[in-house]
């Protein structure tokens, strides 16, 4: 297993190793020391390999991340995961800013909490956050899945448009054309599925409700004025 | 645009360690501003003392003369400790008025940084490691330090307008982000006759708690306040004599983290910048909420 | 004795003219505020204000065809492993697939790559056609993300962070539901047929100290071989400038108010941002201030229109242009044997602007697949082209008229001013004296 110590290599030396990294190789398993809290470690992997980092990272960790499982034993900075085409980035500890920001599939766990804008532009990602997420999570929102097994901050889901929140706590307020919708069988499925993949029991998806659009901003109109 | 760091001792044991611990803070935030550097550093207060910043833009000012002239003026004595372009003397705290007006007299070129029982203050246009290094931050003593460094935006890099800004005495502020509506309120301010010696926004800022604290108000309230007056986008870290408090706008778009243990509380605008502390892994860190006064005092 | 009563001719009023009237009433009527395409139309101080001394004794001019004045370009040399290499120094701006149709972008492609230029994607992604049909293009990186990916982010040669554009700096994007197709829409990942709005800032960084870590994650993730631009509105020039250099930019992009847009509101384009002419000197003189001239380059745009204005605009200290409208002009856009069908829009030949309608006539600015297949992308390509070689002729004529043997040795003192606006924005003397207004105050 090659261990790569961040306080020895450089950054670049590591994203270059895990870049060239083809389908089929043998190192499959990789490890990162010393992280220290650098930014943009481990980005645009595209190769079926895990990667476990000890330590907290800095801004953009996994950023554009295809097909590997990068795991951070510690916290991250802004906009970990962001752009994930695919694969998995599990944070044992907390995260910054715009988690998973407009991720477009793959999924992202977070075991501790979120703070702002989780999930913000989100095109088809799937975010399973165990804490609390902050304010403006999933701005914009265009399709995919944020599940948050604590509370969501202000303004949750400002001006969404197709994706699926699940909240299991209080929500503080929900944004401009946010609403709470029906929990039907299908996201019931949906949600234990989620749960299932992100390593959670003991939790229930009958214990969450579900917000999304309402459609209102879909289309201008000047009495709507005040939303814009 | 800026990087910004705080350590805030609640452990007397750390007490030495302050510059040292601030100024490998300080070395992790060189990218975020990399035009100039600054910090505050509030050391043991002396009863009955207080303590003058001075700066000085010539190099071949004689700080031991002018302290020595300036011991003319009064009854009691003058301290001087000399650290490359920055003096700070120390003096009776009913003769600092004195002591203040006779250095504009005496020597009209050099600039006041700041004044208080505790507080001591170097900023300077260079990289921020190099700053750190020339004041020898490293070897400082102390209860808290504010430190910044700074990507300038609009205004001028001068020394005069690197962060921190003094906001009266003890107090200093720094801030990352853009202030939006500095010149209306800069033209209020003048109006009410407080005077600002650069175009920095943030200058502004610390003007206008100034203000606010002139008219009554603690801190605290001042900053509050701030939230309805200050328009724009903006992280502050402020520092009393005992005191050290955080205020990000309601947007909350620019980076903050805290963290506290029962040694400390820690501010970075990465996390990156608390690596270095003792204990960091079992510290309680978090990000500060929007429009929220955060405030610690011994 | 009665007096004849002499008539008053009607006189409108010059404030409430009938533009603004007829402004007036369809707000009044529609309750929307009036949203099109294209750049600022108002009339703005502009390059026609300035002119070329040209050569005579003082200075020799070089001759036409032996003595060669060279135009080719090099962006990206401060990090990037693989700077561009450009023959000429106009290039395509960023337009989108969606704000254009397939057919738009493979033109653009075609005449670019005969001209030996690249061209650029825009707010929806890269499309198979654009990057099969385009030998350089660069990639756009912005708020929206729509499209993004890091396969496509990998197969460009460029990247270009788009902070603002000229026709609204400040604002995000905005492509109403008549262009939505069900392409788009899946493109964008949005549902068909919905008015979509654009964020104005980037979901993950605010400010150049993020920028900064934005630009080495994308850096990290290209390996460093590919140049990074950075886009800026002309908003305020110096400091934008400035703060892209800092940021950590190859090659800065200023679009001034007469550049163009797929769609936003009027009262954006008319009345936010600078006039091209104004933003290049305070641009330049960010980068002479951070000794960063000419190795951090300089792209211009905005109402960019013949080798003139190219000359120009390097004189006064860019390193290259970028043409977008009259880029479309070139492939079709708004021809005047297509004036029957502008009469039943209800608009003129020269005046069409509806382009998010996405009733584009020459099938340029629409997603109608009848429509689109009207524009001939073999034929508009060898047009654009054709234009592209024009101006890039006219622009060494000018500057081998001046005694240059390189357009990049066009300078400001090439130069004087018609109008003391023209004067004091180009920071040149007004024609005829040595007076640069705003100088030496």
């Amino acid at each position: 297993m090659p261990a790569i110590d961040l306080s020895t290599t450089p950054l670049r030396e590591l994203n270059q190793s895990l870049h060239a990294l083809a389908e089929g190789n043998n190192e499959t398993e990789w490890e990162v020391l010393n992280p220290d809290g650098r930014h943009a470690v481990a980005v645009g992997i595209d190769a079926p390999v895990s990667i476990d980092i000890r330590g907290p990272v800095g801004y953009y960790c996994g950023g554009m991340n295809k097909q590997a499982t990068v795991t951070v034993h510690g916290s991250a900075g802004p906009g970990v995961a962001e752009n994930m085409m695919s694969g998995k980035v599990v944070i044992k500890g907390d995260v910054s800013q715009y988690a998973g920001a407009t991720g477009r599939g793959g999924m992202l766990v977070v075991e501790g909490n979120a703070a702002s804008r989780c999930g913000i532009s989100m095109k088809g990602i799937d975010i399973v956050v165990k804490g609390s997420i902050g304010h403006m999570s999933a701005f914009m929102a265009q399709t995919g899945n944020l599940v948050v097994l604590g509370d969501a901050g202000d303004a949750l889901g400002d001006s969404i448009y197709e994706a699926r929140l699940f909240v299991r706590g209080n929500v503080q307020s929900l944004g401009a054309d946010c609403v709470e919708k029906e929990m039907r069988d299908e996201h019931l499925e949906l949600l234990e599925d989620l749960l299932q993949r992100s390593g959670i029991t003991g939790v229930k998806p009958s214990e969450f409700r579900r917000y999304g659009s309402a459609r209102k901003l879909y289309n201008f109109n000047i009495d709507n004025a005040d939303a814009y | 645009m800026c990087g910004i760091v705080g350590l805030f001792l609640k452990n007397e044991a750390l007490e030495p360690q302050l510059g040292a611990l601030t100024s490998a803070m300080l070395a992790t935030m060189c990218e975020r501003g990399p035009d100039s550097a600054g910090f505050a550093v509030y050391g043991q207060s002396l009863d009955g003392e207080a303590k003058i910043t001075l700066q000085s833009s010539s190099p071949e000012i004689d700080f031991p003369a002018l302290a020595k002239a300036l011991e003319n003026e009064i009854t009691g004595t003058v301290k001087l400790t000399q650290r490359a372009t920055h003096a700070v003397l120390t003096c009776r705290r009913d003769e600092l008025d004195t002591i203040r007006a006779a250095v504009r007299r005496l020597a009209p070129s050099v600039r006041v940084m700041g004044v208080g029982e505790a507080i001591e203050i170097y900023k300077e246009v260079g990289y921020p490691t190099a700053v750190a290094e020339r004041f020898e931050l490293k070897g400082m003593k102390g209860t808290h330090a504010i430190g910044h460094t700074r990507m300038a935006t609009e205004s001028a890099v001068t020394t005069l307008g690197a962060h921190p800004f003094s906001t009266g005495p003890d107090q200093c502020l720094v801030h990352n982000g853009s202030l939006s509506n500095h010149n209306n309120l800069r033209r209020s301010l003048a109006h009410d006759g407080i005077q600002l010696e650069t175009q920095n926004d943030s200058e502004v800022a610390a003007a206008y708690l100034t203000w606010r604290m002139k008219q009554g108000l603690d801190l605290g309230q001042a900053l509050e306040k701030s939230l309805d007056d200050l328009d724009g986008f903006f992280t502050f870290v402020v520092g009393t004599k005992n005191g050290f408090g955080v205020l990000r706008d309601p947007i909350a778009c620019k980076p903050a983290v805290l963290a506290e243990t029962d040694d400390y509380v820690a501010f970075g605008s990465e996390y990156r910048a608390l690596v270095g502390l003792p204990g960091i892994d079992t510290a309680k860190v978090w990000e500060p909420e929007p429009a929220t006064v955060y405030f610690w005092e011994r | 004795m009665s007096y004849h009563n002499p008539p008053t001719t009607p006189r409108k009023s010059a404030t409430f003219d009938d533009y603004t009237l007829s402004e007036i009433r369809r707000a009044a009527t529609t309750g929307i505020y009036d949203i099109r395409g294209a750049g600022a139309k108002r009339k703005l101080p502009h390059f026609d204000d300035l002119l070329f001394l040209g050569a005579s004794m003082s200075r020799y001019p070089l001759e036409g065809y032996r003595e060669k004045c060279s135009t080719e370009v090099v962006l990206g040399t401060r990090f990037a492993k693989k700077p561009i290499h450009l023959k000429i120094p106009i290039t395509i701006a960023g337009m989108s697939f969606g704000a254009l149709s397939g057919n738009a972008k493979e033109a653009l492609g075609r005449g670019a790559n005969i001209a030996g230029t690249s061209t650029t994607t825009g707010d929806g992604g890269m499309t198979p056609e654009e990057r099969g049909h385009s030998k350089t293009l660069v990639y756009q990186y912005l708020p929206s993300r729509y499209g993004m990916n890091p396969d496509d982010l990998r197969k460009a040669d460029a990247i270009e962070i788009v902070v603002g554009q000229g026709a609204k700096p400040g604002g995000g994007g905005m492509l109403l539901g008549q262009k939505i197709s069900d392409r788009v829409a899946e493109m964008r990942t949005l549902p068909k047929g919905i008015d979509q709005r654009s964020a104005c800032r980037h979901p993950d960084w605010t400010g150049p100290d993020d920028l900064e870590i934005k630009i080495l994650e994308l850096r990290e993730i290209t390996d460093w071989e590919k140049p990074i631009y950075i886009k800026v509105g002309g908003a305020r020039p110096y400091y934008d400038v400035a703060l892209a250099v800092k940021a950590g930019a190859d090659v800065v992009v200023v679009d001034g108010m007469q550049g163009g847009t797929a769609a936003t509101q009027e009262v954006f384009i008319e009345h936010v941002g600078q006039p091209t002419l104004a933003c290049i000197r305070p641009a330049v003189q960010a980068l002479q201030d951070l000794g960063m001239h000419r190795k951090v380059q300089l792209i211009v745009s905005g109402g960019i229109r013949n080798g003139a204005d190219v000359a120009k605009a390097l004189a006064l200290g860019a390193d290259a242009v970028a043409i977008g409208s009259a880029a479309l002009v070139a492939l079709g856009d708004n021809d005047p044997a297509l004036e029957s069908e502008y009469q039943a829009l209800g608009t003129t030949a020269g005046a069409y602007d509806d382009w998010h309608e996405g009733r584009d006539p020459a099938g340029i600015t629409t997603q109608d697949p009848k429509l689109a297949t009207r524009l001939d992308a073999e034929l508009a390509g060898r047009r654009l082209a054709n234009y592209l070689k024009v101006m890039t002729l006219e622009a060494q004529t000018i500057a081998r008229a001046c005694g240059h043997n390189h357009v990049h040795n066009l300078e400001p003192e090439d130069l004087c001013a018609l109008t003391i606006e023209a004067a004091a924005m180009a920071r040149v003397p007004l024609a005829g004296t040595s007076w640069i207004p705003g100088q030496g105050l």
